[in-house]
């Protein structure tokens, strides 16, 4: 019944046609209703059902206990500000009231875009915007007005994916420029103080809060030179103010162990960023400047703001990361390192994690080469030694 | 004898495997020899349209050095000389007599020749056509000779045919024929640990050197076995020959007579009855799948080959083929939401899938690709079922991108499109990696020229 629904449909959109503008949103519907039955023309006749819609998808499904909990803790912190009791329900229905416009943004504005660019470039659409569309409403602060959200979805779809040639060929993660976008474009919006308790009421659910009211995330406290007072409850739990999808270790350790499982996410990227960051965490606890409250946070780095998120959802992005095996561990390793030492070394940014994964993003190519200039020396030595 | 271990790979289970029956199929009404099975010659007709060929007369030679014939693998009369565009020779045909009589040739004694007259015994007697060389995977020349010559005795690809059952009764031509190669050149013979006991080992022969291969697929791939012994280096030819091509140069070795009869797999899970026949090269694919298909009210694919690096079968049986296949097309299919289902019946790999689990389990997949072509997103797919010392994803990228130079410092001097068939299985962006590497080797052996 829906092969013939898409039959009807198709000679309006093909070549010609009324609606052939539309052709790309067509098969973007189509293939994601039916598998293409397609079959292969040349080379191997039989193929593994694995295909990068199946993939995307599983990560999307990692995402969602993370950002379940976001949801709750929207309205946790919400409530907790205003000083309320309120069910979990409650809470919960008002972080989706809350959260749901901007996964609606994020979306309509990325597909939007490689919508009009597949048509363009008359390709099929690509899937890797299910995942970065997903990420982008996670990694902001929930203050995020959504016209900016647009601004800088828009901004890092074209720049840093598009222009490249589309997923897989980009170099950076596009939900951290796009975080990297707002922070460097509008940077009271993005840190501070100000942006980590949402502050309205919708729909009679939640509060407003009165103006000028502020609520720090713990690492923004350490960086101030309070040391966080936080339960290891309240860390793995996730009901801490830190942007949305960033604070459960609980629930981002549910979705690493679907990517891991599925062995979409490297273990091998993913391991060696704890490890990273672990040893320089630990480094700087042991001989970081006594004032430096950032510095003596020890292993409860790992615990606190985006690192687990970036190691789990981020750093592991194949297209970004390392392609060589040998490779995902110094990229991984480097990440951890360097998230931590820009927490504890720059006052200006509290947190390292996105600087850390976009700089690597950078180097991987450079390790890659690496390792593959060793594969070509060996085969040239082959040559050389007869 | 030294054993290799390898790692990666993959073996894969399909519906329809051949029994050890062997039938005989009855001759066909037409044979052909398709030039375009023998890679990278360009070929000279030396027949007309009517006149009689017996077995073993050249059809056609390559016109580059006219020294390599190709020859009937039946007696009988040429049909016609298919040609397409720009009058390319598509095929030979001809229509077998009921004598069968077999060239004579006035050549040196196998036994006794050296090198050189070997060689010539090879040419002349259209054996030396199935040879094949690396790199570019392609009909050798024979005025450079190899450093060595390379023969897989297993094959692990699915649906495959068992060289055991193939070779059965046949051992002593194997051996015969390994000993006319070892005068050319080193052979290496790769066995699997299963033919460890069986009457093809040992083979006592001069410059010949037995490895064996423990291991998944593509273990039996002789670019694997290649790699590990003794890999090719820019500058430097091997040869290779299919296991059962040898039983073609032993038998002429003892009776002085060419024969081109094989023994191939029929397989697959349209196939009523699964098991071995026997056939000529070039029998006409149509007597050979007769009455043995299932009757299906779907679509159907027979496969020239096995699924992995076999091709749409044309009408007539390739030069290389070592079995054929037959599985659902698929293009009837209409699944809904795939990329959620859990699909149990679809073969994968992949750890979404439920069957990633089901290790025993033979699967009956179909043709299709089963989802959109894409970028290569994934990394370390390739390498997963790749046991060579070669980054596959970035050679296919220098491929791609048509540089010549890194190509060769990744080695493509060392890889067949067989080698990535495997790769091409798995991949999740759909890339068609055997073509892909096809194109590379062409297109690097015409500027290598």
């Amino acid at each position: 019944m829906l092969k013939e629904f898409f039959d009807k449909i198709r000679p309006h959109v093909e070549e010609g046609g009324k609606f052939h503008a539309f052709r790309s949103l067509f098969d973007g519907f189509e293939t994601f209703a039916l598998v293409p039955n397609t079959t292969s023309k040349v080379g191997a006749a039989i193929h593994d059902a694995i295909d990068s819609k199946r993939i995307m998808s599983f990560v999307v499904i990692a995402l969602i206990p993370a950002l379940l909990v976001g949801m709750y803790n929207i309205g946790f912190q919400n409530y907790k500000a205003a000083g309320v009791d309120a069910s979990i329900i409650q809470m919960f229905l008002y972080g989706l009231i809350v959260m749901l416009p901007k996964i609606v943004v994020s979306y309509v504005v990325g597909l939007g875009i490689e919508f009009v660019v597949a048509q363009w470039k008359n390709e099929e659409i690509q899937e890797g915007f299910l995942v970065s569309g997903l990420i982008i409403p996670m990694i902001v602060p929930v203050g995020t007005p959504l016209w900016m959200l647009a601004v800088a979805v828009a901004f890092s779809v074209v720049f840093a994916k598009e222009i490249f040639g589309g997923t897989g060929m980009n170099i950076f993660n596009p939900a951290l420029i796009t975080r990297a976008f707002l922070f460097f474009a509008w940077p009271t919006k993005m840190s501070g103080d100000q942006v980590w308790v949402s502050q309205d009421s919708w729909f009679g659910l939640g509060n407003v809060l009165p103006d000028g009211f502020t609520c720090a995330t713990p690492l923004g406290e350490a960086a101030a030179g309070v040391a966080p007072q936080l339960s290891m409850c309240e860390m793995f739990g996730g009901l801490m103010p830190g942007s949305i999808g960033e604070t459960s270790v609980i629930a981002i350790a549910i979705g690493a162990v679907i990517l891991l499982w599925t062995r979409i996410a490297s273990w091998k990227t993913m391991g060696s960023v704890f490890v990273g960051g672990a040893l320089v965490a630990l480094l700087f606890d042991a001989c970081g400047a006594e004032a430096n409250q950032v510095a003596h946070l020890g292993l409860d780095h790992l615990w606190l703001g985006g690192f687990c998120f970036g190691a789990v959802f981020m750093a592991t992005d194949p297209v970004t990361s390392c392609r060589t095996e040998n490779g995902k561990f110094i990229y991984g390793f480097l990440i951890g390192a360097l998230a931590i030492t820009i927490r504890v070394l720059n006052p200006g940014y509290p947190e390292g994690m996105m600087l850390a994964i976009l700089f690597m993003n950078m180097f991987a190519p450079l390790i890659d080469y690496c390792f593959v200039q060793s594969n070509i020396n060996k085969r040239a030595k082959r040559i050389s030694n007869k | 004898m030294k054993t290799y271990k390898i790692k990666k790979g993959l073996n894969i289970r399909l519906e329809g495997q051949a029994a050890p029956e062997i039938r005989d199929v009855k001759p066909a009404e037409e044979y052909a020899l398709v030039p375009d099975d023998f890679g990278g010659i360009v070929p000279k007709v030396r027949v007309k349209e009517g006149e009689q060929v017996l077995v073993g007369t050249p059809l056609f030679v390559d016109k580059a050095t006219e020294k390599i014939k190709f020859v009937s693998p039946v007696s009988g009369t040429v049909k016609c000389v298919e040609r397409g565009d720009r009058r390319k020779v598509l095929s030979i045909r001809i229509q077998p007599d009921s004598s069968q009589v077999v060239k004579t040739f006035e050549l040196p004694d196998l036994k006794q020749a050296n090198a050189e007259q070997v060689l010539e015994v090879l040419l002349e007697t259209g054996l030396f056509a199935f040879l094949r060389q690396r790199p570019y995977d392609v009909v050798p020349t024979p005025d450079v000779a190899p450093k060595a010559i390379f023969v897989s005795a297993f094959n692990l690809m699915p649906l495959a045919a068992d060289f055991n059952v193939v070779v059965k009764g046949q051992e002593e031509d194997f051996k015969a024929g390994i000993a006319v190669l070892a005068k050319i050149a080193k052979v290496h013979v790769g066995v699997n640990q299963e033919q460890l006991n069986t009457p093809l080992l040992p083979i006592n022969i001069d410059n010949v050197e037995v490895s064996g291969f423990d291991g998944p697929n593509p273990a039996g791939n002789v670019g694997v076995q290649i790699n590990q012994i003794d890999p090719v280096n820019k500058g430097e030819v091997v040869w290779t020959l299919g296991a059962e091509e040898v039983i073609f140069i032993g038998r002429y070795a003892r009776t002085g007579k060419p024969d081109f009869s094989r023994i191939i797999a029929v397989a697959g899970s349209e196939v009523e009855t699964p098991k071995y026949a026997r056939v000529k090269v070039g029998q006409s694919i149509k007597s050979i799948v007769e009455n043995q298909l299932k009757p299906a009210d779907h679509h159907v694919r027979v496969i020239d080959g096995n699924p992995l690096v076999g091709r749409k079968a044309g009408e007539f049986l390739g030069a290389h083929t070592t079995e054929v296949t037959a599985i659902p097309e698929g293009d009837d299919v209409n699944e809904v939401l795939g990329w959620i289902m859990p699909r149990t019946n679809e073969i994968s790999t992949h750890r979404s899938y439920f069957s990633a689990f089901m290790k025993g389990k033979a699967f009956n997949p179909d043709c299709r690709i089963k989802g959109g072509e894409r970028h290569m997103i994934m990394s370390a797919e390739y390498e997963r079922v790749f046991p060579m010392d070669i980054y596959p994803s970035y050679l296919i990228k220098a491929i791609i991108t048509g540089d010549i130079d890194r190509q060769e410092a990744l080695g493509i001097y060392e890889v067949a499109p067989e080698d990535f068939a495997l790769a091409e299985f798995i991949c999740s962006s759909k890339l068609e990696l055997q073509r892909i590497v096809r194109q590379g080797l062409d297109i690097l052996r015409k500027e290598n020229a």
